[in-house]
């Protein structure tokens, strides 16, 4: 298959259960292509509605995103066929691996600014679902947030307290030593867009979920933390 | 040498099992199911079929291999989860003869000992596990002591999503003829991928809306029946072995261990050799013999509990018919 722009440049960086990502160049700009890959399990037919279904549900999602005013990778092109996304490459450093060298003040700062991006995406009716400081790339003074692969349009209490709780759990796990400040800096900021009323609904419904067995315990098993 | 003799009755099966901690480890193995005449389980009358047929069955499996109740070490019984007058069934006979005959009363968990009995027949060491039956679906993998959970359904069970549909177009009872489901029977004549929902949320996976408009589609005759059943199938089994794969990229497991009732599909089957050939993991398909509920896979996950000192006193063994996977412990586990 032939992707455009792609016969340069080339790197796979990251390889998942069901895309890979390759830094090429588009229009003489660094870009990250995204690729769901076609499935040999499933009936061709079948596999390319998937692909291209998920394809441009992601690709609505960021172009919404950023129309909202959330920092996310500019969409260069998308070619649904292909199950192909084109985006700009975001160069920084990922939240996770950053925010436990800042300074309290300066790292409350970056997360208060995620918290009220967060709350921007939940009003504009969009979770995430894998809201953690892993899909975070601070860039230029600014946090980017990446991976739509699994968001959604959702206004449900449910979803949204779903992407906190990710967030929570990815500040327990890799930032634990100052997770009851970062998690307070966030929730200010999520408050500062939604109001005190949208926060604590939020905030109930992640003690609620967090109550259910299965996300407490086997669900914080996530890549960086398996034996 | 320690022996167990496992008592099954969690849904429409009841089981005798006799293990010994020995090769061939499998010494006698007496089934007695349950076949509802129309529609599915009727708890009650399960429980009812179970009372009048246990006692023969015990006796049968004792009778077999030629031993005495004297010469066995343990009562093993599945405690959960299940359904409660089945369960109760089996929990009451267990505990009278553990009290009876003073023998160390064995809780097993049901999903665990699938799990185990899994590994035993093919071999696997450290699977990834993809549970599936008429009551469970789930990913699963042993970390830390525990079989912690990967991903599963949000509604209803695979199994359970296969019967309601094949019953609910006519194709059914029976489900199952000469060991294909009729789902895979009525796909094979089907070619077409029609539009119906792929459902697919992060790590779980959900079936009541793909019944729903699969149902729907069929009713207003908007499509042949063969058509629906055969992306009804490409659909539910895709989504599985989808995350499956999600799981063994996760995990970073190198072997997939494929258990429970529905594991006999030959099409699930070759979906699965598919993908864990594309990522270089050994697949291991539990045989239909010991994938369906059964009396030795409860003797031989309690001689393995028996071995880690779990026993329980018969007046607390009471029946837990939500008893989640991954509430418990498996000291074998390191």
């Amino acid at each position: 298959m032939i992707y455009p722009g792609l016969n340069k440049l080339g790197k796979v960086i990251y390889v998942g259960a069901e895309a890979i990502l390759i830094l090429g160049e588009f229009l003489d700009i660094k870009s990250i292509y995204k690729i769901r890959l076609p499935k040999p399990y499933r009936d061709p037919n079948l596999d390319l509605l998937v692909r291209s279904s998920r394809t441009k549900s992601e690709a609505r999602i960021i172009l919404l995103a950023r129309s909202v005013g959330i920092n996310v990778p500019a969409i260069l092109l998308v070619d649904v066929d292909l199950a192909l996304i084109i985006m700009e490459y975001i160069e920084g450093q990922l939240l996770r691996d950053l925010l436990n060298n800042l300074n309290h003040e300066i790292a409350c700062k970056l997360i208060h600014n995620v918290g009220a991006q967060v709350a921007k995406m939940h009003k504009a009716g969009i979770v995430h679902g894998d809201l953690t400081t892993s899909n975070m790339i601070y860039s230029n003074g600014k946090v980017y947030i990446i991976d739509f692969g699994l968001a959604k349009m959702s206004n449900a209490l449910e979803d949204r307290g779903v992407d906190i709780h990710l967030f929570l759990r990815s500040l327990e796990s890799v930032h634990f030593n100052i997770k009851d400040l970062l998690f307070k800096c966030f929730i200010e900021g999520y408050e500062k867009i939604l109001g005190s009323k949208a926060k604590e609904e939020v905030l109930a419904k992640v003690r609620e979920i967090r109550l259910r067995g299965r996300y407490v315990e086997e669900r914080r098993l996530r890549r960086e933390e398996l034996p | 040498m320690v022996i167990v003799l496992g008592i099954e009755s969690t849904a429409h099966t009841f089981g005798v099992g006799l293990v010994r901690d020995e090769a061939p480890y499998i010494i006698s193995d007496v089934r007695e199911n349950y076949l509802p005449e129309k529609g599915g389980i009727h708890p009650r009358e399960a429980a009812l079929f179970f009372m009048d047929r246990a006692p023969q069955a015990i006796a049968k499996a004792l009778k077999s291999s030629s031993l005495s109740i004297e010469s066995i070490n343990a009562i093993a019984v599945a405690l959960g989860p299940g359904l409660g007058p089945c369960l109760r069934v089996g929990a009451t006979i267990a505990r009278a003869l553990a009290t009876y005959f003073n023998k160390p009363l064995v809780p097993v968990n049901h999903a665990v000992a699938h799990i185990e009995i899994g590994k035993l027949v093919t071999n696997a060491k450290d699977p990834l596990v993809v549970y599936l039956s008429g009551g469970n679906t789930l990913i699963a993998a042993l970390i830390s002591g525990r079989y912690r959970i990967f991903g599963e359904t949000l509604d209803i069970a695979l199994g359970n999503f296969m019967d309601t549909f094949v019953r609910e177009v006519g194709l059914a009872p029976p489900y199952v003829v000469n060991g294909v489901h009729q789902l895979d029977r009525c796909a094979e004549k089907g070619r077409k991928i029609l539009n119906l929902p792929y459902v697919v949320k992060g790590q779980d996976v959900s079936f009541s809306g793909l019944l729903t408009a699969a149902l729907r589609m069929y009713r207003e005759g908007r499509a042949d029946l063969e058509d629906i059943c055969y992306t009804v199938r490409e659909i539910a089994y895709s989504a599985i072995v989808e995350v499956a794969e999600r799981g063994l990229a996760h995990t970073g497991k190198n072997e997939v261990l494929v258990v429970g009732g529905v594991a006999a599909s030959k099409y699930l089957r070759e979906k699965f050799e598919l993908m864990t050939k594309s990522r270089n993991c050994e697949l291991y398909v539990v045989p239909p013999k010991y994938a369906v509920d059964n009396g030795v896979m409860i003797a031989w996950t309690g001689l393995l509990n028996l071995k880690h000192g779990i026993t329980i006193e018969p007046e607390e063994a009471y029946v837990k018919q939500r008893w989640r996977l991954d509430q418990v412990d498996i000291p074998w586990s390191k």
